[in-house]
């Protein structure tokens, strides 16, 4: 267990209800969780479950009906909706299934936004977007349209966006629901090259694939945390065992 | 190693020990590593006897990885043969089911305890697939062969997930 006080991310009892009386929906039901610093925590359960209500919560796109909840050592399941905006903007960076491009700007243009939004001249805004562009390999793509990328590559555009204005943690939503494997592996290799530069990562997932690939995999049930597996450590070892077996 | 994997690879040409060996390693990448070096020659040497191959210069090289080893015509056909079977290997769920109902009767051990150490062992195992496969070239042989087994295991845990909704439900009915 992450120690509390260390925790980028921390909830205590953090609930999210919708409908009252008999139609009382509890889609995120008093979660306890903390990640860590530079942590790569993977979410997952059924459809319904409650993952995608928690992430949103997480990084402000929706208030918590109860609970609280923690960045970086400050409360912010009450910040005023501007705050949160700022929040939004600057302290999390949000990856979707769906990439959530806009179609007429190129891929740079995409990545420019959030920092011009945040107050960065348009020559800041451009070196910043080129410089993820590059990261996320890139470089050679940034004058396209999105839709004259694959989806690997969209979504590394969008993971490129969300990282614009440095967020302490990266939060993301089905990354690679619309992928096929190539294209998975694709955002994982980048996922693996951002966590190991120390980036803080919580991605929700269908995925056994994906989910595998975290510090930490983390099964929700009926929006309530129910298990967790720490994936940490070890070694190549397994692969001899599965050839035998295979063989 | 299947003799007739050894036996499909003479099919292209006839080929030195070590030169079937690297074909193979190429086409397994990392799961190529649990390979012992020697495991290739005992195969040939049964393949031989079997008279599936033949030795090109029999009296000749004394060294084995210069040996050239050929596909007689009966091996010729058993590839042939081989390439249209159908046969594929069977994960043995039903000891690992079974394990689970004599835990439960027997009351020796929580059959949800059981399933739980074994997803987690299978996760760690994916986890290691899966870290294989991001440092495959795309589009290579052993990249393919990394997805598939990441999908079996993938399958297999999906399966735990039922086994463990499953007995938890029994285990609220007793």
């Amino acid at each position: 267990m992450t120690d509390n006080e260390q925790a980028l991310l921390r909830t205590r009892r953090l609930s999210k209800q919708y409908g009252k009386d008999e139609s009382l929906v509890r889609a995120v039901d008093e979660v306890d969780l903390a990640v860590g610093r530079g942590e790569a925590v993977a979410i997952m359960g059924p459809s319904g479950c409650g993952k995608s209500t928690l992430l949103h919560l997480l990084g402000g796109l929706d208030r918590p009906s109860d609970g609280e909840l923690w960045l970086n050592g400050r409360r912010i399941d009450q910040l005023s909706e501007r705050a949160l905006a700022g929040l939004r903007r600057r302290e999390v960076g949000f990856v979707f299934q769906a990439f959530h491009l806009m179609d007429e700007l190129t891929a740079r243009e995409n990545v420019e936004i959030p920092a011009l939004l945040d107050g960065r001249t348009p020559r800041q805004a451009r070196r910043r977007a080129l410089e993820l562009l590059e990261q996320v390999g890139l470089t050679d793509r940034g004058d396209h349209l999105p839709a004259a990328l694959s989806g690997g590559q969209r979504q590394r555009v969008a993971i490129a966006r969300a990282l614009v204005n440095e967020p302490l943690v990266l939060l993301a939503d089905e990354p690679t629901g619309n992928l096929d494997s190539a294209a998975t592996l694709e955002v994982l290799r980048l996922f693996g090259h951002l966590h190991a530069a120390g980036l803080t990562l919580v991605i929700v997932t269908h995925d056994e694939r994906v989910g595998a690939t975290a510090d930490r995999l983390i099964s929700m049930r009926d929006g309530a945390l129910i298990d967790e597996t720490r994936l940490t450590g070890g070694t190549r070892g397994s692969l001899t065992a599965l050839f035998a077996k295979e063989g | 190693m299947q003799q007739e994997v050894v036996l499909a690879l003479l099919a292209k040409e006839p080929s030195q020990g070590s030169r079937l060996r690297a074909r193979l390693n190429d086409a397994l990448g990392p799961l190529g590593e649990a390979m012992n070096a020697g495991q290739i020659y005992v195969t040939l040497g049964r393949l031989e006897k079997a008279g599936l191959i033949t030795l090109d210069d029999p009296g000749g090289a004394a060294d084995r990885d210069r040996k050239v080893y050929s596909l007689t015509a009966m091996g010729q056909e058993r590839v042939s043969e081989w390439l249209t079977e159908v046969s594929w290997p069977k994960p043995d769920l039903a000891e690992f089911h079974l394990k689970l109902i004599a835990a439960a009767a027997a009351g020796l051990a929580d059959p949800v305890s059981i399933v739980d150490a074994q997803r987690r062992e299978l996760l760690r195992q994916l986890r290691d697939v899966q870290r294989a496969a991001m440092d495959e070239l795309e589009g290579s042989d052993a990249a393919l062969l990394l997805e598939g087994i990441a999908l079996r295991l993938q399958a297999d845990l999906r399966w735990l997930q039922a086994c463990e909704a499953s007995w938890i439900t029994r285990k609220r009915a007793r």
